[in-house]
C-alpha cells in the first residue's frame, strides 16, 4: 500500500498524514486561511487535488473537520484551507499558530467540472465562505484564459467586512473576470449592491445561457434561489453545479452521515450536478 | 465445486466444531444469553440452544422450549453476523505525540478468523449487502475486508419461520442458495450437508458423514418447505423505490413519528445498517490517541449535525430517512435493497412498528409523482 495515495481508493482511507502550518492569513472576522505543508516528502510529492475537493483536517484528540481546499502555494507544495471558527476542531486549529502540527486525510470528493467549463462562459456564484471552495476553480480559469469563455464571479456576504479574498478582486478583474459583489447589510462607506446573491444572477449579462456553466457554493437556501434564477435565465439544469455541505465523518462513503437522498455528499459530492439533486432540494429536513 | 449432499448424524455435530477449531477458526454460533438466542464464541454443541425456539411478534421476542431436541430450531435473534465483520467498536487509527509532532498509524494486527455457524439465508443476503457497502467502493473498509476475507460461513437452512419473517418478499430465503461454504439442513436424525465452496468442501471431507438416504433428503426437503409455508408476512416491493421517493411528504410519516421513539433499536439489530461515527479516545495527557469507530444511527438526534444545526430535526424526518434509505435509495447506492426481510426491526422495536405495515399504508394512499417540467 502506498501511503502517499491516501485520497485514492486503494489506500487505507483512515490513515492521516502529518502536516505543519507554514502560514496563517486572517481574512474576515472568524475566518483565516492556513497554508499547510505535508511534512512527509514522498506524501507531499504525490499529493494532487482538483478544484472543489476537500481534506479532512485531523486534530488528534479533538477530531476531524471536512474543509475544502481553497488553493495551493505558487510552488504547488503547500495547501491552503480557508477555515471559519465553528466547532472544536476549528477552534483547536486556531490555537495552533504557525509551526503547529496536526494531520490530514484527502483529497476527497468530486471536483468542479472543469472539462465542462472549457470553451464555455462560466459563472461562479458564492455566498459567504462558499467562495473558498470556488477559488481553485477561479484560479484555474484565470490561469488559462484562452481555454474558457467569460468568467463572471457573483459573490454575496453578510456585510462588507465579511467579504472574503477582497484584496484579490482587482487581480481577478484585471485578468478578465467580471466580479459583482453584494452584501446583506451595508456599512458606512459601502458603495456597492445591497441584497441577496440571486438578484445578481437576475441582473447579470448572460449572452449565451445555454452554453454557460454555473458553479454555485453557499448555504442551501442561497443555492436553491440562485439555481431558480439561473433556470429562469435559460440556463439548462444540466449546466448547473452546486457544492453541498453535510456532516462528514469518514469522507469515503462508509459512515452514512452525509447522505442526501441517494447521494453520499462525501464521495458522490460535494460537487453535484443540479438535475441529479433537483427532486430532493424541494424537501425540507431530508 | 462439489454440490453433492452428505449426511451427518446428530450426535456427530461436535466433530464439525472440532474440525473448524483445529483448522484455526474461532467458531461463533448461536447460544442463549439474557433470554435470547444470540451469537457468541462457542466450543461445544452444549453451547447451542438445543431444544429451544422463540416466538416473535411486533415488539416481542420470547424464548420457548421445543418439544424436540433440534439444535437450530429457532429463527433469528437480536444479533447478526454484522457485529463480527463490522465490529460495534473498532480502532481505525491511532496518533501518538512525538518530539516533532504526531505519529499517525492505522492498526495492523491480524484480524480474527471466524467460522460462523448457523447463518440463515437472509443473513447471507445481509452479508452480501454489506459487502457492497464496505468492499465494492470506491473506498474499501480495511476492518471489514480483513474479517470478511477470512470468514467461513456455515449456513443452516430455516426449518421454521417467525411471524416477523418476510424473506420470501425480499427474495433472500428461506433456502440458502449461494454465499456459503457449507449449508446444513437439520432433520430429526441429523444434518444434510452440502458444500458451497472449496474451503467448505475441505471441511466436509474431514467430517464423519455418510451418503444420505432418500428418506434423509425427503425429510430435509419437508423441513425446508415447512419454513416456506410458515411465512405469512408480506411486503409488496413493486416499484418500491419510486413509491417511497415520490411520497416524501406523505402524512404517514407524521403518523409514524407519533409512535416512533427514535431509540435506534431497529438500526442496531438490522444486519445491513452500516452507519458509524469515529470518536477520539485520548489518554489523560492527550499524547496517545485512539480513533474509535462506533456504530451510530440515523435516529440519533445529532447524527446529521452540521456546523450550526441538525438537518433532520424531528422524528418524522429521521424515520423517513431510515425507511427510504433502507428500501429506496439503497437501490441507487448499492443496486440492491437494504432490507433482507429478517424482521428483526419489527420484533425489537419497543413499540412494535412494522415496516411492512408502514410501506403498505403509504402504498394504500400513494401520491402520484408530479410531472417534471
Amino acid at each position: 500500500m502506498n501511503p502517499a495515495s491516501c485520497g485514492t481508493p486503494a489506500a487505507n482511507p483512515w490513515l492521516a498524514f502529518p502536516v505543519q502550518i507554514t502560514g496563517i492569513t486572517d481574512e474576515t472576522p472568524g475566518v483565516s486561511t492556513y497554508e499547510l505543508q505535508l511534512t512527509d516528502a514522498e506524501v507531499a510529492r504525490n499529493y494532487r487535488f482538483q478544484p472543489g475537493q476537500f481534506n479532512m483536517l485531523y486534530l488528534p484528540g479533538v477530531g476531524e473537520a471536512a474543509i475544502s481546499l481553497s488553493g495551493q502555494s505558487e510552488s504547488g507544495d503547500r495547501l491552503r484551507h480557508t477555515v471559519r471558527l465553528a466547532g472544536n476542531v476549528t477552534h483547536s486549529l486556531a490555537g495552533l499558530g504557525v509551526g503547529g502540527r496536526f494531520g490530514l486525510r484527502g483529497p476527497f470528493g468530486t471536483p468542479w467540472p472543469m472539462e465542462e467549463c472549457r470553451g464555455r462562459d462560466v459563472v461562479a456564484v458564492a455566498g459567504g465562505l462558499g467562495l473558498a471552495p470556488l477559488r481553485p476553480a477561479i484560479d484555474a480559469i484565470l490561469n488559462a484564459p484562452d481555454e474558457y469563455g467569460q468568467l463572471t464571479i457573483l459573490y454575496g456576504a453578510r456585510t462588507p467586512e465579511h467579504l472574503l479574498f477582497e484584496q484579490v478582486y482587482p487581480d481577478w478583474r484585471q485578468n478578465g473576470a467580471v466580479v459583482n459583489v453584494t452584501v446583506d447589510r451595508s456599512l458606512p462607506g459601502w458603495q456597492g449592491h445591497v441584497g441577496v446573491v440571486p438578484l445578481l444572477v437576475d441582473r447579470m449579462q448572460l449572452p449565451d445561457p445555454e452554453n454557460t456553466v454555473f458553479l454555485i457554493c453557499g448555504p442551501d437556501v442561497m443555492m436553491k434561489y440562485t439555481v431558480s434564477s439561473a433556470l429562469n435565465r435559460g440556463v439548462p439544469a444540466e449546466r448547473i453545479w452546486i457544492n453541498m455541505e453535510r456532516n462528514m465523518n469518514c469522507a469515503v462513503g462508509l459512515c452514512g452521515h452525509c447522505q442526501y437522498g441517494p447521494e453520499f455528499i462525501c464521495k458522490d459530492g460535494p460537487v453535484l450536478r443540479y438535475d441529479r439533486v433537483q427532486p430532493m432540494l424541494r424537501v425540507e429536513d431530508l | 465445486m462439489d454440490r453433492q449432499e452428505r449426511f451427518l448424524e446428530t450426535d456427530r455435530l461436535q466433530t464439525l466444531i472440532d474440525v473448524l477449531t483445529d483448522a484455526g477458526y474461532q467458531v461463533v454460533g448461536p447460544t442463549i444469553e439474557q433470554e435470547a438466542i444470540i451469537y457468541d464464541e462457542i466450543t461445544s454443541v452444549d453451547d447451542l440452544p438445543r431444544g429451544w425456539t422463540e416466538t416473535q411478534e411486533p415488539g416481542q421476542y420470547r424464548l420457548q422450549q421445543r418439544d424436540d431436541e433440534a439444535y437450530f430450531g429457532y429463527t433469528v435473534g437480536p444479533h447478526s453476523w454484522k457485529q463480527f465483520l463490522f465490529p460495534p467498536v473498532a480502532t481505525v487509527a491511532t496518533a501518538e505525540r512525538t518530539d516533532s509532532g504526531w505519529e499517525m498509524r492505522t492498526p495492523d494486527e491480524p484480524p480474527p478468523q471466524y467460522a460462523f455457524l448457523g447463518v440463515r439465508a437472509c443473513e447471507i443476503a445481509a452479508i452480501e449487502v454489506q459487502d457492497r457497502t464496505f468492499l465494492h467502493g470506491p473506498y474499501v473498509d480495511p476492518i471489514y475486508r480483513d474479517r470478511r476475507d477470512r470468514a467461513l460461513i456455515i449456513a443452516v437452512n430455516c426449518t421454521q419461520a417467525a411471524s416477523t419473517c418476510f424473506c420470501t418478499s425480499m427474495n433472500t430465503g428461506p433456502r440458502c442458495r449461494s454465499g456459503f461454504d457449507l449449508a446444513l439442513t437439520e432433520t430429526a436424525d441429523g444434518f444434510v450437508v452440502e458444500a458451497g465452496s472449496d474451503a467448505g468442501g475441505r471441511i466436509l471431507e474431514q467430517l464423519p458423514t455418510r451418503e444420505p438416504e432418500a428418506t434423509d433428503l425427503t425429510a430435509a426437503e419437508t423441513a425446508r418447505q415447512q419454513a416456506v409455508d410458515q411465512i405469512t408476512r408480506r411486503m409488496d416491493t413493486t416499484d418500491i423505490r419510486n413509491l417511497l421517493l415520490d411520497n416524501l411528504q406523505h402524512p404517514r410519516w407524521d403518523e409514524v413519528a407519533t409512535r416512533c421513539l427514535s431509540c435506534t433499536n431497529c438500526t442496531m439489530v438490522c444486519p445491513t445498517c452500516f452507519c458509524s461515527s469515529v470518536k477520539e479516545v485520548s489518554d489523560l495527557k492527550g499524547d496517545e490517541i485512539t480513533r474509535e469507530r462506533q456504530w451510530d444511527s440515523c435516529f440519533n438526534f445529532d447524527f446529521s449535525y452540521m456546523n450550526g444545526g441538525v438537518v433532520r430535526n424531528d422524528i418524522r424526518s429521521r424515520y423517513r430517512q431510515w425507511l427510504t434509505h433502507k428500501l429506496a435509495s439503497w437501490h441507487d447506492q448499492f443496486d440492491v435493497s437494504g432490507c433482507v426481510g429478517c424482521g428483526r426491526c419489527i420484533s425489537w422495536c419497543p413499540v412494535g412498528i412494522d415496516l411492512t405495515e408502514e410501506v403498505a399504508a403509504i402504498r394504500a394512499d400513494a401520491h402520484q409523482p408530479e410531472e417534471q417540467p
